[in-house]
């Protein structure tokens, strides 16, 4: 081939690459517009203010009220409770793996830590029927054992293993120095390690926290299957509730297009898109802090 | 002695990676079918200076180039002439004998392959670019054994026979024997020794006595300007300036 | 006393947490492969549901998983290994790199739901495909897009600038050295990136239910335009959404254990290219 006809297919190949590149500001810029249109769509016949303190979702009872705060506030339980399992367990392995496990003992549990973490969603959620749920109404005394504690278990299992992940890179980001610093004063491997190392490491943990918790509060399948799906006002972790995903991924099959309750879906869609992009961006914040500390 | 015919020079040349200047007003010129060493302290801008002949800096985009770069009378970036088209005429060895991961055949065929030399002249090609580098005789029953099996000194070779077999005008050298064994390293100073009449060589090199074994010239940079250039023997032996001096002995650097 | 328990807490806290962890896997495990594996048979995997699906096998679901799976790679691959090519080859570091990349991460960190939303919006209604095949299966490919950028760029990141520069002083276009030495040597990096983001894809629920994914389909040959059916839909379905719940449990079970050997099956295939390429360097 001739150098001209070569230098002209590398420059088609350049823009064509861009061009993917711009496409997924596209994306990104669509999934943003289709939430905006369609929720502008639904305030048009709802009220933002009654959407966001409304404390009953009944799209169906006459008339329809779309209150989400039942939804809001069952994400935020669920998410809550699972996060209070995860986080503990997820330091805990996390500072075990990095601090004390021998390096066979690592090589098992690493490839178990990732088999955990691509276990499906749907059969998470399976458990939590079939094992889980009679194993809480066994202590209980209820019928199901489907709810909050349920489904905030399942998540805690499945955000586990990011959390552990990104956890043990930030404490074996924690540069030796420290540790030798503390050791040579006396301090003993808990003490460093509960004294020096996680503090050091604390931006990345947060981080880490923060990818659990956009893990747990965007999961559909699991809280869908495990939580009852009962969209009264949450009453607490032994009842059932009703989360966002959830709401969707139930109601959106049986709605008609282009009705208000169709915009309304899409409106706690954007919610949760606010939500985690919130989570996002805390999480970003922590994990840019972390890179200077290491830089520095 | 006639007057040198001067091949490749560059003039005022200014280099910024980001902010930082890397090269300050660089004017310095190469003599055909001669030698130049470029030496200096670590991050004098040498290997800088050197890949801004063949435009290797074109792939960092945080790099900003000013000044006049000529290969004879045409302007390296300036005008219609693309980076592909300079590096066809201007070759480089690098430091690091950087394998692609192919045969030692295919790794001198790739370069004719793609600049679209015919399928039935690239054998001949092939074992005279390896018998101008003198590895010939080493690899001529191994040529589809991947390169990676070689030695060191055997696989920068063989990138020389990948350059020459593209009859570049002028090539490039940045430290090739700087990750090599004494032997091997005189070996390849043999062959570039050889390989000066049929081209200009410009070598970037740490080790001082290898300028004084093999380049007719000699520049010296530090913190990206040129403090000397001249005959070899004159820059090392009768030094014009102080800082030369101290470093050709080995005081700092 | 307290310089006692110090040690119990230590080892207490360490131990019981990383035994929960591995405790939950293996609860997984083995109740799935307990109560699974009697289910599994020729007949279950080579068979379609019959009788109101309380017997018979899912061998729709698998073809269907397999095709969206398939078509996922073919949307997903290309178009996230060029974007990763353009961020790590050629992208200068300015504000409009930036937005992309931020646009990755963020995409990267949506709740799958959305894009079952955007799918519907976009490629069922917007683009007339109507619940399909084909939209479920764009819906995943923009789901796995981010996540193919983001192993790829890290594949290619791992190839250091010589090799780059070693074809490009040879003559070779940069389109060329990308071709013919950056690609070939990132490759195992970025397999084992894309069947890792496939696994993913094939286990999702939430992106396909509102796309395409149907209850039942008595034919097990998919078309494009046509509704099909999923094995982790299937899985939902029978353990939530069947009258005869207990009575299709087996059913259930044995879907679930088929999803996740399929899961396992492509992770250990990447793990094999990683090892296999480890092997090599």
């Amino acid at each position: 081939m001739q150098l001209a006809t070569r230098e002209k297919i590398d420059n088609a190949a350049k823009l064509l690459f861009r061009m993917t590149g711009l496409m997924v500001i596209a994306i990104l810029a669509g999934i943003l517009l289709m939430l905006l249109w369609n929720t502008a769509a639904f305030f048009l016949k709802v009220k933002p203010f009654d959407f966001i303190t409304g404390t009953q979702w009944n799209p169906s009872g006459s008339p329809a009220i779309y209150g989400m705060l039942p939804l809001l506030v069952s994400t935020s339980l669920v998410t809550f409770g699972a996060m209070c399992i995860a986080i503990p367990l997820g330091i805990g392995t996390a500072s075990f793996l990095s601090d004390y496990a021998g390096k066979k003992l690592k090589s098992i549990l690493k490839p178990a830590i990732e088999m955990l973490a691509s276990v499906p969603s749907v059969a998470i959620g399976f458990l939590g029927i079939v094992v889980l749920g009679p194993g809480i109404a066994g202590m209980t005394g209820q019928s199901n054992g489907l709810n909050a504690l349920n489904g905030a278990i399942l998540l805690a299992i499945m955000s586990l293993p990011t959390i552990i992940t990104v956890t043990q890179d930030a404490l074996e980001g924690v540069p030796n120095a420290y540790k030798e610093a503390s050791y040579s004063v006396g301090a003993n491997r808990w003490q460093t390690l509960i004294l020096v190392t996680i503090p050091a490491a604390a931006p990345g943990i947060l981080a880490a926290i923060m990818l659990g918790v956009g893990r747990a509060i965007g999961e559909t399948m699991t809280v869908l299957m495990a939580t009852g799906n009962v969209s009264a006002f949450p009453k607490g972790f032994f009842h059932s509730v009703r989360t966002m995903t959830a709401t969707i991924a139930i109601e959106m099959g049986e709605v008609p297009y282009q009705t208000t309750h169709y915009y309304g879906l899409f409106a706690i869609a954007a919610v949760l898109f606010l939500m985690t992009l919130l989570v996002n961006v805390v999480g970003e914040y922590f994990v840019n802090k972390y890179r200077k500390y290491q830089a520095a | 002695m006639n007057k040198e015919h001067i091949k490749l020079s560059a003039t005022a040349a200014k280099l910024w990676f980001g902010t930082k200047q890397v090269l300050k007003n660089v004017t310095v010129a190469f003599p055909e079918n001669k030698i130049t060493a470029l030496i200096g302290p670590s991050g004098c801008g040498k290997s800088t200076l050197l890949r801004c002949f063949n435009r290797m800096h074109d792939l960092s985009p945080d790099a900003r180039i000013e000044g006049k770069f000529l290969l004879e009378e045409q302007n390296l970036y300036k005008g219609n002439l693309t980076a592909t088209a300079v590096r066809r005429r201007i070759g480089m060895v690098f430091q690091q004998a950087n394998p692609f991961p192919k045969s030692i055949y295919e790794k001198i065929n790739y370069g004719l392959k793609i600049n679209d030399i015919p399928k039935h002249e690239r054998p001949a090609i092939i074992e005279n670019a390896l018998k101008e580098s003198y590895i010939w005789d080493e690899v001529k029953d191994d040529l589809q054994k991947p390169a990676t099996k070689l030695s060191g000194g055997q696989q920068q070779r063989l990138c020389i026979a990948r350059t020459v077999a593209l009859r570049p005008e002028v090539i490039l050298m940045d430290e090739p024997c700087s990750a090599l064994d004494p032997i091997s390293t005189s070996k390849v100073e043999e062959l570039i020794l050889k390989l000066k009449k049929d081209y200009t060589i410009v070598i970037v090199t740490h080790n001082m006595q290898q300028a004084q074994r093999i380049a007719d010239k000699t520049v010296f940079m530090y913190l990206g300007e040129i403090i000397e250039a001249g005959d070899t023997h004159q820059l090392f032996n009768k030094p014009q300036q102080e800082m030369t001096g101290n470093y050709v002995k080995g005081h700092f650097g | 006393m307290i310089r006692k328990l110090t040690p119990v807490i230590e080892w207490g806290t360490l131990l019981l947490s990383t035994g929960l962890a591995c405790f939950f896997l293996a609860i997984i495990l083995w109740d799935l492969i307990s109560k699974g594996a009697p289910s599994l048979s020729w007949e279950f995997i080579s068979s379609s549901p019959t009788d109101g699906m309380t017997k018979g096998g899912i061998l729709p679901a698998i073809i269907g998983t397999v095709l969206l799976t398939f078509i996922t790679a073919l949307v997903a691959a290309p178009f996230g290994i060029c974007c990763a090519i353009y961020l790590n080859e050629y992208a200068v570091d300015n504000w409009l790199t930036r937005i992309i990349r931020a646009s990755i991460r963020n995409l990267a960190g949506l709740p799958s739901i959305i894009y079952g939303l955007f799918g519907l919006a976009l490629f069922v209604q917007g683009l007339q495909m109507g619940t399909s095949l084909l939209a479920a299966g764009l819906t995943l490919g923009l789901l796995s897009l981010p996540y193919i950028i983001i192993t790829t760029e890290e594949a290619l990141r791992r190839i250091p600038n010589r090799m780059r520069e070693a074809a490009l002083a040879v003559g070779a276009t940069q389109l060329e050295s990308i071709r013919d030495v950056v690609l070939p040597s990132a490759l195992p990096g970025i397999l084992t990136g894309l069947v890792l983001t496939l696994s993913r894809a094939a286990g999702e629920t939430a992106p396909i239910l509102f796309t395409g994914v149907a209850f039942y389909i008595n034919k097990p040959a998919a078309y494009l335009n046509q509704e099909f059916m999923a094995l982790p839909y299937h899985l939902y379905m029978l353990s939530t959404q069947h009258q005869a719940i207990e009575q299709v449990r087996p059913l259930a079970y044995g879907t679930a254990l088929v999803l996740i050997i399929v899961v396992f099956f492509l992770n250990l295939s990447a793990f094999y290219i990683r090892y296999q390429h480890s092997k090599h360097e």
